[in-house]
């Protein structure tokens, strides 16, 4: 069975791919390996069938996101994106990391689910200008160095936008 | 047209007979059973012609059991002894129920809620297990023939404990489950492919005593859950109970007693019922200390009273409609499921939410059974085309305790499912040959505040210096919502000698115990019981495997096929003849010498889905 995800749904392994020609293959591959294709199979069957069913949806999960596709480009190459040893980050987004930080608090504190959208209004436009990045590094400039970069970038990103969601989802209910 | 297909005069046309198998929907206030005939899912009705069962049972003073209409009936007079709503207690512990207003003796048992009878203490599985008994032989009497096995729906949102606890009543209720299917996601399936619907539905299922939301993406055929919520202890049943704590409070009525609690609760019910269509509801009855009840419910008061538990289902959809990253404007539809979906105030507040009318085209009680039906239809493989496939989720994340008693999120909500993850840990001092590992099942931080599955043993660890051991853990979730865990040391290779002890539940020990008091205890039953298991089981395998050699026979040698063959021979022979044991292990043999048979199908078959699309890529 194949180890490589974009290899399982025969896509190249490029940052830019088609997410509808994704979702076609992922069913396909379902379609037939799916346990429910084998309930009256043998046990190897099931197995077999369970553990790609099992890797499809891992799979399918890792490429969806394009902060988990990007770092999983980067492990194809061995790097890893998110490795304790690889923290650099320049200053500016520091900066502005703790900026998001701090307004979430704040909002946080205040109970403001308006301001709590609005936060996430802007860093969702920030994690798509991360994402335009990637594609220009990883499948036309090749540059692996910022592209690992701008990969933390959008996985932190994305962090924040689970807080914040979060955050509103307590405030909700 | 597809030919028919006529066999060999004298041999056995058994493995393309239409293969009996239905679905079960088992609720809290009623139960149902559907299957596929000539094509169309059917509701199956007993003798009397009712498709309801009311998921009622009395445990009679002659040692009888009744389930259904009579035990409903019997339910004011006979309290204690008639178990309602059993749904609500399943995989739960004392400290998870409001005792109050229910006329049951608890014991806290095994961990595991029980209920005291003049038959005994009875646990919420063997209280469902006897309505799964009857819906089973409604289902042979009507079918005329032994079931293959059953699809039973489960609320999305019921946990592994829940689950779990499902399947075992369906085991000792002697019912082979093919898939625990969430209940929303059947309601798709009947919905769907009744309308040929595509698009984003949302399921709005609020039923007896659970509810559930979930948001799934109609596709050709595949139906992909994106995310599901709900409460599994919100139901019509609680709007009952409102009613009937208005009417304690208008009447004056000092705390009633058992008998008196079920009356009122079913004229609260009855009431509930009459407020659908009409603008307001008389409640009159006499109490066992001859108070009289007489009052007027009007709609107006009824939805005052309600208004916070209508309010509760909006909560579950908000969230729902988060994690799948959509809003409003998105649905393209909204599926009412549930009898407690026929209230008007419920049918509102969520045509108010979506900004469009709810379908309510089929009957809100049915639904999820014919859904049911549908999917056992397929897994039972009736259907030759391969056109429906249901992708579900998991409901709710499932962790791990880390120090000072938080959970770290392991596999989170809504993943689709199978899924596997594993994680690594290690020892913390010189030395340790075991660990103690505890998962819990939640969205809280704290280890308190979520549910606890299972404390598992890790032992057998090679005594390492602290820190140097490497034990990965993998938690796989199958695709009916079940949790399984394995163990392996990673530096010497040791298997981990894994003790499970569930948190909640039956142990293995348990049901093994209940089965044979069901089957009575002589040994001879017990030899026959294990002789006719290992002969299903023998020729389940001989069916597969006949069936892959017939597609796939290609892929073997001439040396291998016959290999194989003389193996299912060998079994074929002690079918007739052979003990239990003999039977057995010759099914073993024959599995594993079909091991790498198996392992080049499925690579051929995923092969094929992608073929003459980029192939070369797929070989890379």
């Amino acid at each position: 069975m194949n180890e490589n995800y974009f290899a399982l749904f025969g896509l190249s392994p490029t940052f830019n791919i088609d997410l509808t020609t994704l979702e076609n293959r992922f069913r396909k591959v379902q379609s037939e390996a799916h346990p429910d294709r084998f309930v009256s199979g043998t046990d190897t069957e099931k197995l077999q069938s369970m553990q790609i069913a099992t890797t499809a949806n891992e799979a399918y999960t890792t490429l969806k996101s394009p902060a988990l596709r990007a770092a999983y480009l980067l492990s194809l190459q061995n790097i890893n994106a998110v490795a304790e040893t690889n923290t650099a980050m320049p200053a500016g987004f520091l900066m502005r990391q703790m900026e998001w930080r701090e307004t979430l608090e704040d909002a946080k504190q205040a109970g403001n689910i308006e301001m709590l959208e609005r936060l996430l209004a802007e860093m969702r436009t920030e994690a798509k200008s991360l994402q335009t990045d990637l594609g220009k590094l990883f499948d036309e400039k090749e540059d692996l160095t910022a592209a690992c970069e701008t990969t933390r970038k959008l996985i932190f990103t994305d962090k924040v936008i689970a807080d914040i969601n979060k955050a509103i989802e307590i405030l909700e209910s | 047209m597809a030919l028919l297909q006529i066999s060999e005069p004298g041999q056995s046309a058994a493995p393309h007979q239409h293969k009996l198998a239905v679905g079960i929907d088992l609720g809290t206030t009623n139960s149902l059973v559907a299957t596929v005939r000539s094509g169309v899912s059917n509701v199956l009705l007993d003798a009397h012609g009712h498709a309801l069962l009311p998921s009622v049972v009395r445990y009679l003073p002659d040692g009888n059991i009744d389930v259904g209409y009579d035990a409903q009936a019997a339910q004011s007079i006979d309290p204690q002894n008639t178990i309602v709503s059993v749904k609500r207690f399943m995989g739960r512990g004392l400290k998870d129920i409001d005792v109050s207003n229910q006329p049951y003796h608890f014991v806290d048992q095994s961990n595991m809620l029980q209920v005291e009878t003049r038959a005994g203490i009875k646990s919420p599985v063997e209280v469902s297990a006897e309505i799964l008994k009857a819906l089973k032989t409604r289902a042979e009497n009507t079918l005329g023939g032994e079931l293959v096995g059953a699809v039973i729906t489960v609320p999305a949102y019921f946990d592994d404990a829940q689950r779990q606890a499902t399947k075992d009543a369906a085991r000792l209720a002697g019912l082979n489950v093919l898939r625990l299917l969430n209940e929303p996601t059947a309601a798709a399936v009947a919905y769907g492919l009744d309308n040929a619907s595509e698009g984003i539905y949302v399921i709005y299922d609020l039923g007896g005593g659970t509810f559930d939301v979930s948001i799934l993406k109609l596709s050709k055929g595949v139906f992909e859950v994106l995310a599901t919520n709900g409460d599994s202890a919100l139901g019509g049943d609680d709007f009952d109970r409102r009613i009937f704590c208005w009417i304690l409070e208008h009447s004056k009525c000092k705390p009633v007693n058992a008998q008196d609690t079920r009356t009122l609760l079913t004229k609260a019910r009855e009431a509930k019922e009459w407020l659908t269509d009409h603008a307001n509801a008389q409640i009159t009855s006499i109490l066992s200390t001859g108070e009289v009840i007489n009052l007027s419910l009007t709609t107006q008061q009824f939805n005052e009273l309600t208004q916070t538990l209508v309010a509760k289902t909006l909560a579950p959809i908000k969230k729902a409609l988060r994690d799948a990253q959509l809003c409003v404007d998105d649905i393209d539809g909204v599926v009412m499921v549930g009898g407690a979906t026929r209230m008007p105030q419920i049918r509102l507040a969520v045509a108010d939410f979506f900004k469009q009318t709810p379908l309510t085209n089929l009957d809100p009680d049915k639904v999820v059974a014919l859904g049911a039906a549908i999917q056992a239809n397929t897994l039972a493989g009736n259907k030759s085309d391969k056109d429906l496939l249901l992708l579900d989720v998991i409901p709710l994340s499932l962790g791990l305790e880390t120090m000072g008693g938080l959970v770290e999120k392991i596999i989170p909500r809504n993943s689709t499912l199978p899924i596997a993850r594993a994680q690594e840990f290690t020892t913390f001092k010189d030395g340790q040959t075991a660990m103690s590992i505890h998962v819990l099942q939640g969205e809280r931080e704290l280890v308190t505040d979520c549910r606890s599955l299972a404390q598992f043993e890790l032992r057998g660890i090679p005594p390492l210096v602290a820190g140097a051991a490497r034990i990965r853990v993998t938690f796989t979730v199958d695709a009916d919502g079940l949790l399984s865990v394995s163990a392996r040391e990673t530096i010497s290779n040791v298997e981990a000698n894994i003790t499970v002890k569930p948190s909640y539940g039956l142990s293995e020990q348990q049901i093994l115990d209940m089965l044979k008091n069901s089957f009575g205890a002589a040994e001879t039953d017990k030899q026959a019981r294990a002789l006719a298991e290992a002969k299903v089981d023998a020729t389940g395998l001989l069916t597969a495997i006949q069936t892959a050699l017939d597609q796939d026979g290609s892929l073997l040698s001439s040396k291998e096929k016959q290999a194989i063959k003389a193996k299912m021979n060998a079994l074929r022979g002690l079918l007739d003849a052979g003990s239990g044991d003999a039977i057995h292990t010759a099914t073993e043999q024959l599995n594993t010498a079909t091991e790498s048979f198996a392992a080049k199908r499925l690579d051929v078959i995923v092969s094929r889905a992608l073929a003459g699309k980029n192939i070369d890529a797929v070989d890379l």
